[in-house]
């Protein structure tokens, strides 16, 4: 503290042309105390200058006493403040405790159980029941996923083209359906499995719907877990395709795919729910599309536990941003409410496999980097592409590579909190040789 | 960001129309600023004394959720944060997770250059422009202080990305301060035992900092709130990343709250950048494939999931290409167009004699085919139809791509005119409409490949046609 008299402080401020205190008249020797510090000073600094802040600060606290209008001097000019002195470093953290709430939703998501065991009526060993979130998928502070997300690993009933990295794995059983859905299921640990009946399409065999159902037979002959009949994707031929195959496995729940908005989908609706089977809702990255179309499902007679949406799958680097947006906003209106929304997701995963970067044996582009080996690229496309749509609300994926299949279920049970693994003393990472 | 309308925005602005921005008016002006595609400053008026108030608040009311930082200097230099939503469909995220590849300073002389060189030379051509890496992580396994500022050194005589300098040893990282504060790196790590020194560090070379508070969420809140109170803002989280296990998904769980907490609660003390590193899995799998492998996992869930930065190990390119197409992907504005013009393109200097491909108006397809074609020197016409922006093999599944809009594309475009062969090549995921389209038009169909990669093979074969 120090002080100073009043007539040096107007000296000081006539000097900087602050004229309005001229008008104000004091008698006599008034001593002001000027404390060191403290105080909004910043505008005052840069009115008259940082050395005569301090001054001017207790001159205008004295102006105001005397009924000064200061505001004059005080208004802030147009230039940004200086940055206020340096804090201190602190000795001691400052204790803070961490909170936050979880979001919580109106809407469950519909639990829908594939595969129909001898006490069901059907001759299924396992079922498969997907659906049930409450949250987000692995949000489990708000709501841990009821269940797991199962993998379905395809089989054709015809031998296809197929990228390297996945055929050398199916070699041996492409000539048989019922081999082919056995070795996904007993060597590469496959919950369910896919037949898609391509060859039915009139512009690759055009297989008599009759004869597809006989593949659909033996594939529940060699496999004991619930499965997926897929057709070719004709929109003409399926209908007729789909409803030969519901008829031949009466009773075992399995899901049909699928029923889109370009067919005839009421049959395929009816010979699902004739049959006891579950229903692919299939739209086109559309959730406009996907509401209409499961609303004829419902007029149908469809039951909602009786229902399975395929909003399209998009690969990493294909799409996927829309895929990922789609899936991720739909299951966000379903969860707030939006009824027309709130069934389990299936993905087809195996669409990975359509980005060249997945399968080409090196960039068609000089410019780029190497791309590395297409054996290690092709089965992290397809893990990547699932994990990515799992993450955004997918719960029942079509996949293809064995390992890239348990790949994804081994991350997909871990965020879910079902995986125990030793402790890792992950402070060490800085100093890792590796 | 605290305001959600244009109305809103507009009550601050001065309301004068006066175009300077480049919108014709203030309320178009504000629409772009709620969208965040333009920047207040634009606004010459709003600077003026007069404004100064309204100026200050809108500035506060517009900034985003997430505190935004920038790592390194230059044409290179990484903004990291800036988010404003948890979905990308809300708006849209700002700043790519930056990807950051690690090098240590026991390394070999000749294999630091090299591998410094590997990773800020990567790129990837990707709809329309390369990708590249984001930074480089120099980790001290040494300890020893001069090993690591030589280091440091090497790494900045190599390249000009932004760059992480990491050790829990405050003597070491003024090491490498000393050398390369002026690049403005990323300091790893102030923790709950040397956070004083690392502050006083931060503070005297004016960097950013990293805060390490693994798995208590107290702790980094805690950190984060003293290092505010000391004047240092320009803060990235890092709540430990472990890599396999409950450990990992509770790593999960922390970042969902972490970015809740900032982004729905608006808690500022805790509303800064998250980091991860994945760089972990390579302490639990000792197979290097299965390591890069777990380490990509690990990438896709906190690219997803709120990672700004992460810190990685593996370099093998197909992780890379993998790891970086995510990023980019996720990223992405939403609202950018997913439609190209549909009609007919020429590519280089077509002639009558060149050919003529078709494909769809889905904005990675058409650019997918155009620099295929345009990278091959390949002077030909592209039939681009409009398939409503869905790209060939889903748009011949749904209706969308057929002859008869092939047809209506080639007649509008007058292509008849423009070659004499009459022959379209199409993709090879359409050939089974080529009959159909043969007849419908006239035109003689070449079925090309299923990829167009694979074009200039293709045309060696089958061009000019028979």
């Amino acid at each position: 503290m120090s002080t100073i008299k009043f007539e040096d402080l107007v000296k000081i401020l006539e000097k900087y042309e602050i004229a309005e205190l001229e008008n104000v008249v004091i008698e006599g020797d008034v001593e002001i105390e000027v404390p060191q510090g403290g105080g909004d000073t910043t505008a005052l600094q840069i009115a008259i200058g940082q050395g005569a802040a301090q001054l001017g600060l207790s001159l205008m606290q004295f102006a105001q006493m005397l009924g000064y209008p200061v505001g004059a001097i005080m208004q802030p000019p147009g230039v940004t403040p200086p940055a206020p002195a340096e804090a201190k470093v602190l000795d001691k953290l400052i204790e803070a405790k961490f909170s936050v709430e979880p979001e919580t939703y109106p809407t469950a998501i519909e639990e829908v159980t594939l595969g129909a065991t001898r006490a069901d009526g059907g001759t299924r060993e396992t079922t498969v029941t997907l659906g049930g979130e409450r949250a987000l998928p692995f949000f489990n502070y708000a709501a841990k996923m009821p269940n797991p997300i199962a993998i379905a690993i395809d089989c054709f009933d015809m031998p296809i083209g197929l990228a390297k990295a996945v055929k050398v794995h199916y070699e041996d059983v492409m000539e048989s359906p019922g081999e082919w859905a056995k070795k996904n299921v007993e060597k590469f640990g496959a919950d369910m499995v896919t037949i898609h009946l391509i060859s039915t399409d009139p512009l690759i065999k055009d297989t008599p719907a009759k004869e597809a159902a006989k593949v659909v037979e033996e594939v529940l002959q060699a496999v004991k877990v619930p499965i997926i009949i897929g057709g070719s994707g004709n929109p003409d031929k399926d209908p007729e395709v789909l409803e030969a195959a519901a008829e031949v496995a009466e009773g075992e729940r399995c899901l049909i795919a699928s029923a889109n908005l370009n067919m005839d989908w009421e049959r395929i609706a009816k010979a699902a729910m004739d049959h006891g089977h579950v229903i692919l809702s299939w739209t086109q990255l559309d959730i406009n599309n996907q509401k209409t179309l499961n609303r004829y499902l419902f007029k149908a007679g469809v039951k909602r536990e009786d229902i399975v949406i395929d909003p399209t799958t998009a690969a990493l680097g294909y799409g996927i941003d829309y895929a990922f947006t789609n899936i991720e906003r739909m299951r966000i209106m379903a969860l707030k409410g939006d009824t027309d929304l709130n069934f389990p997701i299936s993905c087809g995963i195996t669409n990975a496999w359509g980005a060249r970067e997945a399968w080409m044996k090196e960039s068609p582009l000089k410019e780029d980097s190497d791309w590395g080996p297409r054996e290690y690229r092709g089965p992290l496309f397809e893990i990547v592409t699932g994990l990515t749509l799992g993450i955004a609300g997918g719960d029942l994926f079509m996949m293809m590579h064995p390992g890239a299949a348990a790949t994804v279920k081994e991350i997909t049970k871990t965020l879910a909190g079902a995986v125990e693994s030793k402790p890792v003393p992950v402070d060490d990472w800085v100093t890792l040789e590796v | 960001m605290k305001l959600s309308s244009p109305l809103e925005v507009y009550d601050y602005l001065p309301k004068t129309n006066c175009g300077e921005c480049g919108e014709t008016t203030c309320m178009a002006f504000a629409a772009k600023l709620i969208e965040r595609q333009e920047k207040l400053e634009a606004c010459k008026p709003i600077l003026e004394d007069k404004f100064r108030k309204k100026y200050e608040e809108l500035s506060a009311l517009l900034a985003p959720e997430i505190r935004e930082i920038v790592i390194g200097t230059g044409e290179r230099a990484k903004k990291i944060g800036g988010e404003d939503v948890m979905h990308r469909h809300q708006l849209t995220f700002f700043n790519e997770t930056a990807l950051i590849y690690d090098v240590w300073d026991t390394m070999d002389e000749a294999d630091l250059v090299a591998r410094v060189k590997a990773i800020a030379g990567w790129q990837k051509f990707y709809v329309g422009e390369f990708l590249k890496l984001h930074g480089i992580a120099v980790r001290s396994t040494s300890g020893d202080p001069s090993k690591f500022a030589a280091c440091v050194k090497k790494v900045l005589e190599n390249t000009d990305l932004p760059l992480v300098l990491c050790s829990f040893d405050p003597k070491v990282l003024e090491a490498g301060l000393e050398v390369a504060a002026d690049k403005n790196p990323l300091v790893y790590a102030a923790n709950k035992d040397n956070w004083k020194e690392v502050a006083e560090l931060v503070r005297k070379y004016e960097v950013p900092v990293a805060l390490y508070a693994p798995a208590d969420l107290d702790l980094l809140k805690s950190m984060a709130v003293t290092f505010s109170e000391m004047g240092i803002n320009d803060l990235v989280l890092d709540p430990g990343t472990y890599p396999a296990g409950k450990e990992l998904e509770e790593t999960l769980q922390r970042f969902l709250k972490i970015r809740r907490a900032g982004i729905v609660e608006g808690q500022k003390e805790i509303a800064y950048p998250l980091m991860s590193v994945p760089l972990t899995t390579w302490m639990v799998y000792d197979d290097p494939i299965e390591a890069t492998y777990w380490e990509t996992v690990l990438a896709t869930v906190f690219t997803i999931r709120y990672a700004d930065l992460m810190i990685l190990h593996s370099i093998e390119p197909y992780a890379l290409m993998i790891q970086r197409t995510l990023v980019d992907n996720i990223y992405v504005d939403p609202r950018r167009p997913v439609q190209v013009e549909p009609g007919v393109r020429e590519i280089g200097n077509p002639t009558e004699d060149s050919p003529v491909f078709v494909t769809t108006n889905f904005a990675l397809t058409y650019y997918t085919v155009e620099s295929d074609l345009s990278s091959n020197n390949i002077d030909c016409y592209i039939v681009v139809v409009n398939t409503e922006g869905i790209g060939v093999e889903a748009a011949l599944a749904g209706g969308q791509l057929t002859s008869a809009k092939i047809k209506e594309t080639i007649e509008d475009a007058k292509l008849e005119e423009k070659v004499k062969h009459k022959t379209l090549i199409i993709p090879g995921l359409t050939a089974r409409i080529s009959g159909e389209l043969e007849d419908l038009t006239g035109w003689k169909v070449l079925v090309g490949p299923v990829d167009s990669g694979r074009i200039p093979g293709f045309l060696d074969e089958k061009w000019p046609p028979k």
